[in-house]
C-alpha cells in the first residue's frame, strides 16, 4: 500500500514539477520559451565545469578498483570483521559505496547471486547499497560545477557521515535479520 | 581533497605493484578518463532541460513558494542565506527529488541551489559553510525507496523484495540526521573562510556567469 503510494509519487513527480513550471510561467507572462533556452544554455556551461573534476575523481577510483587493493583490505581485515558479525564480502562494499555507483551494485548484484537473495550477506548488503550515496562523485559534481577548489568541511562532514551510515546499517541488519 | 586524491593513487600503484596488476591499474586511467566523458555527456543533456524548467520556475516565483514552505527549517540550517533568495526554494527541490529517488532532477536542481550559493559566496574559491551543509544533506544520500536494490533483489528472485525497504529508510533517516550535527558541529571548529586575496580570480568568476 504505502510502496504503492510512493511508487505512484515518484513516477508522477517529475511532470508534475515540470507541469507547474510551465502553467505557473505561462499564467505570469514569463517567456517559456526563451527563458528555458536562457536556462540549458546555462545547464551546457555548468557540464562542461564539472569535466576535470570528473576526470580526476573517476579515474582515480578506478585505479584503485583495478589495483587489486579492495581484496588486499578484505585479506587484512577479515579478523575484525568477523568479531562484529560482519561477512567479509560486505567489507568491499563498505570501501566502494561512497566511490563509485555503479561498481557498489555490480558487487552487490554479485553478491546476491552468489548468496541468494534471502541470506544474510545480501539483506545486510541491501540496506547498505540501499541507503548509500557516492560521496566523492556528488563533492566533485557540485563543488566542480561552481569552481570551488577548497573544500573545507565538507569532505569530513561527508566521509564521517558514510561511515555513521555503515555501522547503523549493520546495527540495524543485525536486529533486524540475524 | 588534495591528500585524499594523492593517496587513493598511492595505494592504487602500490597495491597494483604488490598483486602484479599494474597493466589493469594503468589501463583503468584510460577507462576512467574515458568514462568521465560519457558521464559529462550524459549529465550535459539532464542538467540543459532540468536547468531550463528551473529558469521558468524561478523566474514565474514558484521556487519562491516552494521556499516559503521550507523557511523556518531553512533558516536554521542555512542562516548566512537570506531568506529571499531563490537557493532556499532550490535546496528544497533538491531535497524532494532526492527522497524520491529522482537523481536525474536532484543533480541539476542541487547544481542550481549551489550557484545561488556561490553567488553570495565571499570567497569564489571555497565553499561556504552554507555550501558544505548542502553537500552533506546530499552525500547522505536520503531516499525513500531504494528502486535499483529492490529491483536488484527481485531479479534474483527474492521471496519479499520490499522486507529492505523500512531498515533502509531507518539507516538513511538516521544517517540524514548524523550528517546534519556533524557538519554543524564541524562548521564551529573549522577555521573560517578566508576573504579572497587576489582581485583576478574574481573577475574570472564574472565572466563566466
Amino acid at each position: 500500500m504505502i510502496r504503492n503510494c510512493i511508487d505512484i509519487m515518484s513516477s508522477w513527480l517529475i511532470p508534475l514539477i515540470i507541469m507547474v513550471s510551465l502553467i505557473f510561467g505561462i499564467t505570469k507572462k514569463v517567456p517559456v520559451y526563451e527563458t528555458f533556452i536562457d536556462g540549458a544554455k546555462d545547464g551546457l556551461k555548468v557540464a562542461i565545469n564539472i569535466v576535470p573534476y570528473l576526470i580526476a575523481i573517476i579515474t582515480a577510483i578506478s585505479m584503485l578498483r583495478a589495483s587489486g587493493a579492495i581484496e588486499l583490505a578484505q585479506k587484512a581485515f577479515s579478523e575484525v570483521l568477523n568479531t562484529f558479525n560482519i561477512p567479509v564480502d560486505v567489507l568491499p562494499v563498505m570501501i566502494v559505496r561512497s566511490l563509485s555507483g555503479s561498481a557498489v551494485l555490480g558487487i552487490f548484484s554479485d553478491i546476491a547471486h552468489q548468496f541468494g537473495p534471502d541470506s544474510y550477506v545480501t539483506k545486510l548488503t541491501a540496506v547498505m547499497v540501499g541507503s548509500s550515496e557516492t560521496t566523492f562523485y556528488v563533492l566533485a559534481v557540485y563543488f566542480g560545477a561552481v569552481g570551488i577548489k577548497k573544500f573545507r568541511h565538507a569532505l569530513l562532514a561527508g566521509i564521517l557521515a558514510d561511515i555513521v551510515g555503515i555501522i547503523t546499517a549493520i546495527v540495524i541488519a543485525n536486529i533486524l535479520f540475524l | 581533497m588534495n591528500y585524499i586524491w594523492f593517496f587513493i593513487i598511492l595505494i592504487s600503484v602500490i597495491s597494483a605493484a604488490y598483486t602484479g596488476k599494474i597493466d589493469e591499474t594503468v589501463n583503468a586511467i584510460w577507462i576512467g578518463a574515458q568514462k568521465s566523458i560519457e558521464i559529462s555527456l550524459y549529465l550535459a543533456g539532464i542538467m540543459a532541460f532540468w536547468l531550463g524548467i528551473m529558469k521558468i520556475a524561478e523566474k514565474s516565483g514558484l521556487v519562491d513558494i516552494v521556499a516559503k514552505l521550507i523557511t523556518p527549517f531553512a533558516k536554521k540550517l542555512f542562516p548566512d542565506v537570506p531568506k529571499d533568495n531563490p537557493a532556499i526554494g532550490n535546496i528544497a527541490l533538491n531535497l524532494s527529488a532526492n527522497a524520491f529517488g529522482l537523481s536525474n532532477a536532484a543533480t541539476p536542481i542541487g547544481i542550481k541551489a549551489m550557484e545561488d550559493l556561490q553567488k553570495i559566496n565571499k570567497n569564489k574559491k571555497t565553499a561556504s559553510n552554507a555550501m558544505c551543509t548542502l553537500l552533506a544533506m546530499n552525500t547522505a544520500g536520503f531516499q525513500i525507496i531504494p528502486a535499483t536494490v529492490i529491483a536488484v533483489l527481485a531479479a534474483c528472485g527474492s521471496k519479499n523484495p520490499t522486507e529492505i525497504v523500512l531498515p533502509t529508510l531507518i539507516v538513511t533517516t538516521i544517517t540524514f540526521i548524523f550528517a546534519i550535527i556533524i557538519v554543524k558541529v564541524l562548521e564551529k571548529i573549522t577555521p573560517a573562510q578566508l576573504p579572497e586575496k587576489i582581485n583576478n580570480s574574481e573577475k574570472e568568476e564574472v565572466q563566466n556567469d
